[in-house]
C-alpha cells in the first residue's frame, strides 16, 4: 500500500526570534530558534545589546574607583560584585583585611546571595506560570534591600567594599534586625517551597528538563548551582575560601538527576544555608576595626593575578593585570558567570519543546548586564 | 592620567606604644640638652647624639616588647615573584610536551608558564587528558602594543578537581599571527575564543564559529585594543550605511534660514 508522497503537514523547520525583547529572556537576550513544529532543533543565543565597555573603563581608573562599575554588571548581586573586586585586588596588594570588615562583607554577600535567589526564584516561576511566588518573593526581598539602605544608603548599587574592608560601621540596632530577619527567614522559604516543590505542574515542567551531566557540565565550563546541580559538590567558598568562610560552618548541596528541578532544589536550600552563615557570622561578629591600614593611595606591583569569589551565579572571578608603581589596573577581565553558563544553553535545550526553553534560561539564572558587561 | 600626579603612599601610622615610647625618650632629652646648654657646643652636640642613641634604644626596646601586630595593622606586603621553573607541574609538562616551556613563575599563588603558541593544542590536550586539568576558567588576552616578541598575551586559567589546583598558560602572539584554537580541547572555549577575537581582534585558527559575540557584525575595530578609543568610536557609518553617509552619525540638519531673511 503506497500513500501520498507528501506529508499531511508543512514539515518545513520554521526560524523565529525569541527575544530580545521577551520578558522570559531577563533581559535583552536574543535567542535565534530553529523549530520543528514546537520542537526546537537549533538554538542561537546571540548577546551583546547590553555591551557597556566596563572592562574598557576599568583601564582608565583608579582601583577604588573600579569598584562602583563592579556594582553595574550582576545588577541584583553587587555586594558580590564587590567582594570579588576587593579580594583580588586585597590578593595583588598583599592586605590582609580585619576580621569584623571580614564578617560584616561576608554578612552582606550572604544577603546579597538571599536577594539574588529571590529575585530568580520569583522570574523562574513566574516565567513558568506560577505567578504567585513573585509577590511572596519581592515582599521579602525588600526586607533585605531596606538592610542594605540602612547600611550604605543604597539598594541596589551598593559599592559597600572597600579595598582593604568595608567603608562604613554597622548602625545601630542593624545586626538585631539583620537576625531578626535570618531568624524568620526559614519560615518563609518553607512557605515559598509549599507553592512550588510539591507542584504537580512545577515537577511536570521541571523534571527531567535540560539535563546535563557532570562531565558535560564540566566541559561546558559551568559553575555555581548549575554544576551542582548536575551532581559536583564544588563551590569557591569552600575551596578557596576568601574573607573568612574557613571559619563558618556551611553545606554545598549538589543535585543527582541533573535536571531543571533539582537546580530548584539546590538554589532553594542555599538559600537555607546561605540564612545559617549569615547566623553564624552575627553571632561570631569580632569587634574591632573595620579597615585594614591600607596606603591611601594604592600602588601594585608589576603582575597578573586571578581571584574569585562564589556569586549566587557561580564562579565570578576577576583577572588583573598590572604594571610597576601603577595605580590603575593596566588590563582588568571579569570572568562573568552567567556569560559562560549561557553558552550552554543550545545544548540544554534541543529536542525540548519552545517553552521548555523559557524554563531552562530561568534555571540558569542569567543575568545580561553581567554577561554583556 | 593621574599616575605621576598622585601621591606616594602614606606610611603606617606609629601604634600607641609606639608613641608612648617615643614620647618618654623625648622626655629625656631636653633633660639632657638642658644640662649641656651652658657648655660648650661640641658637648652639645654629643649629648645630642646620645639622647638620639638612647631614644632609639628605647624604639627598638618598646618594639621588640610589644606583641607583633596582627596583619590588618601592618604596611600591605605585596606578594613576591618566585621562580617555578622546578615546580612538579611545570617540570611534568616540560617532559610531557617538548619545548613546551618558555619560562614559568609564582605570583600570589598563581602558577604562570610561558608556552610557546604554537604548541598550544597540544599543550592543553596534554594538560587535559594526562594531567587532569579538565576545566577551563577563563581565556582571555592582554594587549601590549609595543612590545617585541609579539603585540598579545593569550591568558588560558584552568583548573583541576582532585587537588583544586589551577594552571594558567601564556603564549604570545603577534598581531599577524593566528592561534590555533583550543574549541576542540574544552567545549567552553568557544563563546570565549569569540570574545578575544571580537574584543582584541586575535584569530584562531579552526575555531567552529568565530564570529563576533559582545559588538556586532560589520564593528569596526576591537575595543579592548589599547589604541581604540576609551570614549568609542562613531559607528553609525557601519551599522546602516544607506540610512548614515560615510563619516558617521545622523546627517545634519537641514540649514534654516533665518525667519527675518538675514537682516538686522
Amino acid at each position: 500500500m503506497s500513500g501520498p508522497e507528501t506529508p499531511l503537514f508543512d514539515i518545513e523547520e520554521m526560524e523565529i526570534n525569541f527575544g530580545p525583547q521577551h520578558p522570559a529572556t531577563h533581559g535583552v537576550l536574543r535567542v535565534l530558534v530553529k523549530l520543528d513544529g514546537e520542537k526546537i532543533v537549533e538554538a542561537k543565543p546571540i548577546i551583546g545589546y547590553l555591551h557597556r565597555g566596563t572592562e574598557k573603563l576599568f583601564e582608565t581608573m583608579d582601583f577604588p574607583l573600579c569598584i562602583p562599575h563592579t556594582d553595574r554588571m550582576d545588577y541584583v548581586a553587587a555586594a558580590t560584585n564587590n567582594q570579588g573586586f576587593c579580594v583580588t585586588m586585597e590578593k595583588l596588594l598583599g592586605i590582609t583585611i580585619p576580621p569584623r570588615a571580614a564578617y560584616i562583607r561576608m554578612i552582606l554577600a550572604e544577603l546579597q546571595r538571599l536577594a539574588s535567589h529571590l529575585v530568580w526564584f520569583a522570574t523562574h516561576a513566574i516565567d513558568i506560570g506560577a505567578i504567585t511566588p513573585f509577590f511572596y518573593n519581592f515582599r521579602d526581598r525588600d526586607e533585605i534591600l531596606d538592610l542594605f539602605e540602612e547600611y550604605c544608603g543604597a539598594r541596589l548599587t551598593l559599592n559597600t567594599m572597600k579595598i582593604g574592608g568595608v567603608p562604613y560601621k554597622l548602625p545601630d540596632g542593624w545586626v538585631d534586625r539583620c537576625r531578626a530577619l535570618a531568624d524568620a527567614f526559614p519560615a518563609k522559604i518553607d512557605e515559598y517551597e509549599t507553592l512550588l516543590t510539591d507542584n504537580r505542574i512545577w515537577k511536570k515542567r521541571t523534571i527531567g528538563i535540560g539535563v546535563v551531566s557532570p562531565e558535560e557540565a564540566i566541559e561546558w565550563g559551568l559553575t555555581g548551582p548549575p554544576l551542582r546541580g548536575s551532581g559536583i559538590k564544588w563551590d569557591i567558598r569552600k575551596v578557596f575560601p576568601y574573607d573568612r568562610y574557613d571559619e563558618i560552618d556551611f553545606e554545598v548541596p549538589i543535585g543527582v538527576n541533573c535536571d531543571t528541578y533539582d537546580r530548584y532544589l539546590v538554589r532553594v536550600e542555599e538559600m537555607r544555608q546561605s540564612v545559617r552563615i549569615i547566623q553564624q557570622c552575627l553571632d561570631k561578629l569580632p569587634e574591632g576595626p573595620i579597615m585594614a591600614r591600607a596606603p591611601k593611595v594604592l600602588r601594585a606591583k608589576e603582575g597578573m593575578v586571578y581571584g574569585s569569589v562564589e556569586a549566587p551565579k557561580g564562579e565570578l572571578g576577576y583577572f588583573i593585570v598590572t604594571t610597576e608603581k601603577a595605580t590603575k589596573p593596566y588590563k582588568c577581565r571579569v570572568r562573568p558567570p552567567s556569560f559562560i553558563n549561557l553558552q550552554a544553553l543550545p545544548a540544554m535545550v534541543e529536542g525540548h519543546l519552545v517553552a521548555d526553553m523559557v524554563a531552562v534560561i530561568g534555571t540558569l539564572d542569567i543575568v545580561l548586564g553581567e554577561i554583556d558587561r | 592620567m593621574t599616575d605621576e600626579s598622585s601621591t606616594p603612599p602614606e606610611d603606617v601610622p606609629v601604634a600607641d606604644d609606639q608613641q608612648k615610647a617615643e614620647t618618654d625618650a623625648d622626655a629625656k632629652a631636653p633633660e639632657k640638652a638642658a644640662e649641656a646648654k651652658p657648655k660648650l657646643s661640641d658637648e652639645e652636640k654629643a649629648a645630642k647624639i646620645a639622647a638620639a642613641k638612647a631614644k632609639a634604644a628605647a624604639k627598638k626596646a618598646a618594639e621588640a616588647e610589644a606583641e607583633p601586630k596582627p596583619p590588618w595593622e601592618e604596611k600591605p606586603m605585596p606578594p613576591e615573584r618566585i621562580d617555578a621553573a622546578d615546580d612538579p607541574e611545570v617540570t611534568a609538562l616540560a617532559e610531557g610536551v617538548e619545548g613546551a616551556v618558555l619560562a614559568a613563575g609564582r605570583f600570589a599563588g598563581d602558577l604562570t608558564v610561558r608556552v610557546p603558541a604554537a604548541k598550544i593544542v597540544d599543550v592543553c590536550r596534554f594538560l587535559k587528558e594526562e594531567r587532569g586539568y579538565s576545566f577551563l576558567v577563563d581565556l582571555t588576552a592582554v594587549d601590549w602594543p609595543d612590545r617585541e616578541e609579539g603585540r598579545f598575551d593569550v591568558v588560558y586559567w584552568m583548573h583541576r578537581f582532585d587537588d583544586q589546583a589551577r594552571f594558567r598558560l601564556v603564549a604570545v602572539v603577534a598581531e599577524d599571527q593566528v592561534i590555533e584554537s583550543v574549541a576542540g580541547v574544552w567545549k567552553v572555549a568557544d563563546w570565549m575564543e569569540r570574545e578575544v577575537y571580537d574584543l582584541y581582534g586575535i584569530t584562531f585558527a579552526n575555531h567552529p564559529n568565530l564570529e563576533r559575540i559582545l559588538t556586532w557584525e560589520g564593528f569596526n575595530g576591537h575595543p579592548l585594543r589599547k589604541d581604540f578609543p576609551v570614549e568609542g568610536i562613531d559607528t553609525g557609518a557601519a551599522i546602516y550605511p544607506d540610512v548614515y553617509p560615510e563619516g558617521g552619525g545622523p546627517p545634519p540638519p537641514p540649514e534654516k534660514k533665518p525667519a527675518n531673511g538675514g537682516k538686522a
